[in-house]
């Protein structure tokens, strides 16, 4: 039973030897392990504040899509299919090259390791540039929300006149913007992280004793990822039919 | 002067062993630290003069209302200087105040780590809360702002001249900082808790800190998107509230309450921990009921996110939702009231102390009772609809921001103040100017039920006649409140360097931070803790001689 | 209640009545249990004050006290929560008999409109003993139409109404505020309520020559040629409006909605959000077309041609004024 309350009395102690020819251990964890599950669980946590930053946006989309049904899916009508399917393919393939580079990292293969991490990056910034695409075009149909915009009766898979109030479709492309805009600025976070964990690796920064950062990069390109395969769907495709 | 606190065992030759005061006397030694200690100084600092310049915007909203005519500002400044007071005192203060200066210090110690899981992350939290800090300053000087701090849609979104959105990326910057506070305090009592310390052992200031740190990390985001979608709105017309475009303003409301409601916990809660410690030594009992007041913090943490829409009884909401959302906020009474008779059962057959901090959690208990049961009024729907949005819900939040938050964080303040800087206060002084902030606040605070309750909106620089003599009352208790204030910043700052040595543990107190040096070394402990025995194991700590009798001054 | 200290608000409403007995009652229990707290915490502070040669006795806690002290607080918020929403229930619900009066906000003002065509600004006339239904909307940004001495309050939107029902019971004068803050003026943003004997306010209403408001709805009907397509047959290429108010609607995509207020201002804003079933979306936009106020006589128009058939002298039309150009014009009209 604990008795005095002075330093250094307590029953026992449970100092830990630093890892020997661990440079990353940082000096206040007792070992490697605990360091990588609180680095690993603070990742987690960190998912979960991005989850409930786009949950207000899709919140509101849900709502107003509810609200304004016709001038939504007028809207989700100008978008393109095609662009929009190709982009989420390169994403999921983005994902696999991401669970690549990871396995290559716990087994230290460096060069192997760096390969996949190019090529995430390459993935990232071709989606980048087709959504830069898809904006250009946006803003040559003046479909982007402002005094220019301008917004006429549309037409639906069938042919059918879907009729719609253009303040309504300004309403839908606002959504549009802020939620496909805040997913790129992440996509663009996420291009810059990989480039350096690639220059890390490439100065073999990591070893099958340490990779967390790049687990944990994965984990957060994953989540940037799930949430375009919402986005995708919400905005391209459930609209379409009225 | 008392003599207090220093046992005889522990002389205090003590200048010469390292602490984390002494280690590195250098300006980058302080503002590159990651020693969590040294970080939650830099927010004592910084959040001290934010707390001093929200007081000054107070006093001039007081000032204003000395008058019914509106004769010392001008309608536009009085919006500004209350919309300023609420922006700085939530923000900048309330949000911080507890955790970002007691947790952070207290957290690694009373759980016998190291520092924090994230000690870079911690000093970003920091640098993130200054440049927001300073962004707001910056925005004050060039006119601030005029919204409330509540910035509603249309009217912030459309229709301000200010600069709203100077204003809404210091809020975004500042609610990074905590976002990054609270993922750090979870990870670090899920991974760095010492060996034996399990969970029905942790300190309730733990509990209380766990708790504020889920509402961080899921209520922040939301208002950071919320801002940046007013942000958007009001630089590229992207119309997601504007009702020209269809959008729906009470859209806004919902999402802002959605984090601005669980808020008032992420303020409150920590100072509950704060109380549980300081009832527990000064009784020098085990908290009574334990478990029920460690799960009482979760179950306020996740009730809080049901209720938010009983701001919006009024605003236009259905009659069902106003209906369903006033039940819930009765939830978040029941554990409420569970802490509170949980404190007040710790005092029977207790060996209670007097000293100061024991004077801020009796005052906690009063005020605390007074500003829920206040709650449970505005959540009763049919008064909610004559209260809301007069000066009752302003009495309300203040009797548990200020009577609440405040009075956890003074008393706390003093509680670990041997511990922070290795000194004892003036005892004499403290329980003079905690008198002042009870009378004071009681004064300031309680003309305003009744202000309330006759009609006076809140938000009104100019109001008619009949109500004057009850704001003239509650201007004069504003300037005993403020000289309950003034008097810590200095008797504090004296003791920095006259007040007496303090021992590892003057109080005689239990709990990890007690069993180190005062102040503690910079990794905290010579050697990691191995905890064997419960929580507030009183009765195997023999209280100290020094504070069994009042001190005479 | 003393000019210089006021304690308690003027009870002038059916509902003061009932939202202060609540009010007291929850005074009530909060100040026992507010004694009950600081009594505790003194005494036992007292008694158990630090004593040489007397230690603090371990105690764990009680289930019991711990239940007990859950569960009855508890039944006794459900008290609060019963009566409170019986109030808020009545609060919310405008007796069907209620005189309607349509309320414009805008920064900083209140414009009303009663029925009979007569206008006020900042200030609203009422009779006692009559139910009076507010129909609010607001120019610019949110404001809330508050009445201390009645216990009411409602924010006032924009884009949509909020209505507000009373039925006063004293004569003389009470404070209107705008509880919402709205901006710069916010707290002059404010008027009077006349609550009036009811022969004093037909003799007010009688003051001037005014159009009652669903005439002008019905002029502007005509000007804006919404006549040609609305007709009452059932030839028109608009649905014939007689008699659809407050009636279910089905629409093209197969919803159903209510035909109330908002509705009616929704489809001349916005035609094509809710196509009523059997129509094409043909109907051009009234939006930055018609002002709120005729807006709120064109809702007023269609209102009256349900309420006009089956027996005079329904809802909120009963009084006409018998216009008599003796009496000098009450209020000014914008």
């Amino acid at each position: 039973m604990h008795t005095s309350p002075t330093p250094g009395a307590a029953a026992g102690t449970a100092t830990m030897e630093h890892e020997a020819h661990n440079p990353a251990l940082l000096h206040h964890f007792a070992d490697a392990q605990q360091q990588k599950n609180a680095a690993s669980l603070g990742m987690w946590l960190f998912l979960v504040t991005e989850i409930m930053f786009f949950g207000g946006m899709f919140c509101a989309y849900l709502i107003y899509r509810l609200n304004h049904f016709n001038a939504f899916a007028a809207g989700s009508q100008q978008l393109s299919i095609k662009l929009g399917a190709f982009n989420t393919a390169v994403l999921i393939v983005s994902s696999l090259t991401v669970v690549l580079g990871v396995k290559a990292a716990e087994v230290g293969k460096r060069k192997l390791l760096v390969f996949y991490l190019v090529v995430t990056v390459l993935l990232g910034m071709t989606f980048l540039v087709v959504k830069g695409f898809e904006y250009n075009e946006k803003f040559e149909k003046h479909h982007v929300p402002g005094p220019s915009f301008n917004f006429t009766d549309t037409f639906d898979d069938n042919g059918q006149k879907i009729p719609v109030n253009s303040k309504e479709a300004e309403l839908f492309f606002s959504l549009y913007f802020a939620m496909t805009g805040m997913h790129a600025l992440h996509m663009i976070i996420g291009c810059g992280l990989f480039s350096v964990l690639a220059i890390l690796a490439w100065k073999g920064h990591y070893s099958p004793g340490y990779y967390t950062p790049i687990e944990n990069a994965g984990l957060y390109w994953h989540l940037v990822d799930i949430i375009w395969i919402y986005l995708f769907p919400l905005l391209y495709l459930i609209s379409r039919h009225s | 002067m008392a003599t207090t606190a220093i046992p005889s065992n522990q002389a205090p030759a003590a200048p010469k062993t390292l602490n984390y005061l002494n280690n590195g006397h250098t300006l980058k030694s302080w503002l590159l630290t990651t020693d969590h200690k040294r970080i939650a100084l830099l927010y004592l600092i910084s959040v001290s003069i934010f707390f001093f310049l929200g007081g000054i915007f107070a006093m001039l909203i007081r000032l204003e209302l000395l008058t019914p005519e509106g004769d010392l500002l001008s309608a536009d400044n009085y919006n500004k200087a209350f919309t300023e007071h609420g922006m700085i005192m939530v923000f900048f203060f309330l949000i911080p105040v507890v955790p970002a200066i007691l947790g952070n210090f207290l957290v690694p110690l009373m759980i016998g780590a190291k520092d924090l899981a994230f000690p870079r992350i911690n000093l970003l939290s920091w640098y993130l809360y200054v440049t927001a800090g300073l962004l707001f300053l910056h925005c004050l000087l060039r006119g601030g702002v005029d919204t409330g701090w509540t910035f509603y849609s249309p009217y912030a979104t459309e229709y301000t001249n200010t600069n709203i959105v100077e204003a809404g990326l210091a809020v975004f910057i500042a609610g990074f900082s905590s976002i990054f506070t609270g993922l750090n305090f979870i990870v670090t009592v899920h991974r760095m808790r010492a060996p034996g310390l399990t969970w029905d052992r942790l300190p309730l200031f733990i509990w209380a800190n766990y708790a504020t740190s889920l509402i961080m990390i899921l209520g922040t985001p939301v208002i950071a998107i919320t801002i940046v979608l007013v942000a958007v709105e009001r630089l590229f017309h992207l119309g997601i509230f504007d009702p020209r475009l269809g959008g729906d303003p009470l859209l806004f409301q919902h999402l802002f309450w959605f984090y601005s409601h669980p808020a008032v916990y992420i303020m409150i809660l920590p100072s509950m921990g704060v109380i549980s410690e300081l009832i527990a030594c000064f009784a020098r009992k085990r908290i009574f009921g334990y478990n029920f007041v460690a799960l009482s913090s979760i179950a306020i943490a996740v009730f809080g996110f049901l209720v938010w829409a009983h701001h919006m009884f009024v605003a236009g909401i259905s009659l069902y939702a106003a209906m369903m959302f006033s039940f819930l906020s009765f939830s978040v009474g029941v554990p409420s009231a569970v802490k509170v008779f949980n404190w007040t059962a710790t005092l029977y057959k207790g060996s209670i102390s007097y000293a100061t901090p024991m004077l801020y959690a009796f005052g906690f208990i009063g005020l605390f009772t007074i500003g829920g049961l206040t709650g449970l009024m505005l959540a009763t729907i049919g008064i909610d609809v004559h209260m809301t949005d007069t000066y009752f819900v302003v009495a309300h939040f203040h009797y548990v921001m200020v009577g609440g938050v405040l009075m956890g964080y003074l008393g706390g303040l003093h509680f670990w103040w041997p511990k922070i800087t290795g000194r004892m206060y003036p005892e004499a002084w403290a329980r003079l100017s905690a008198m002042f902030v009870f009378v004071g606040f009681n004064l300031t605070f309680f003309p305003q039920f009744i202000l309330g309750q006759v009609g006076m909106p809140r938000r009104y620089w100019q109001y008619p006649p009949e109500f004057q003599v009850l704001n003239v009352l509650s201007t004069a208790g504003a300037s005993v409140l403020a000289v309950g204030y003034l008097l810590p910043m200095i008797y504090l700052l004296w003791s920095l360097k006259y007040g007496p040595i303090a021992s590892a543990n003057p109080w005689g107190a239990a709990g990890l931070e007690w069993q180190t040096t005062s102040p503690p070394p910079t990794f905290n402990f010579d050697e990691t803790p191995v905890v064997t025995w419960e929580a507030y194991n009183y009765d195997e700590i023999p209280a100290p001689k020094e504070l069994e009798a009042p001190v005479a001054h | 209640m003393s000019k210089y200290l006021p304690l308690w608000p003027d009870q002038a409403s059916t509902l003061a009545g009932q939202v202060d007995a609540l009010y007291i009652y929850l005074l009530l229990v909060s100040g026992v249990m507010t004694a009950i707290i600081f009594l505790a915490v003194a005494f036992l502070a007292v008694k158990y004050r630090r004593q040489p040669g007397r230690e603090a006795h371990p105690i764990e806690g009680s289930m019991i006290l711990e239940v007990g002290w859950s569960v009855l607080p508890f039944f006794v918020m459900l008290t609060f929560f019963v009566w409170g929403a019986v109030i808020y229930f009545e609060e919310r619900t405008p007796p069907a008999d209620s005189t309607e009066i349509y309320v414009v906000a805008k920064q900083w003002m209140w414009k009303i409109e009663h029925m009979e065509g007569q206008r006020e600004i900042n200030e609203l006339h009422v009779p006692t003993g009559e139910n009076v239904k507010l129909i609010m909307t607001s120019q610019d940004v949110i404001h809330s139409f508050f009445i201390p001495a009645f216990r009411i309050k409602q924010d006032v939107l924009p884009g949509r109404y909020t209505t507000l029902w009373f039925k006063a019971t004293r004569p003389g004068h009470y404070h209107l505020f705008c509880a919402e803050y709205c901006g710069t003026n916010h707290s002059t943003m404010g008027g009077d309520i006349v609550v009036m004997e009811p022969q004093e306010y037909a003799q007010w209403m009688a003051g001037g020559p005014a159009l009652p408001l669903q005439e002008t709805g019905k002029q502007l009907f005509t000007q804006l040629g919404c006549v040609t397509c609305h007709r009452s047959d059932t030839q028109g290429r608009g649905p014939n409006l007689a008699g659809i108010y407050n009636k279910p609607v089905l629409l093209e995509d197969g919803r159903t909605v209510t035909a109330d207020d908002n509705y009616v201002r929704e489809s001349i804003l916005n035609p094509t959000a809710k196509i009523v079933s059997g129509f094409k979306p043909v109907m051009p936009t009234f939006q930055g077309i018609v002002s709120d106020e005729q807006l709120n006589a064109l809702v007023a128009y269609v209102k009256s041609l349900s309420s006009a058939q089956p027996a005079t002298g329904t809802a909120g039309l009963q009084n006409q004024p018998a216009a008599s150009p003796a009496e000098p014009q009450k209020t000014q009209v914008q």
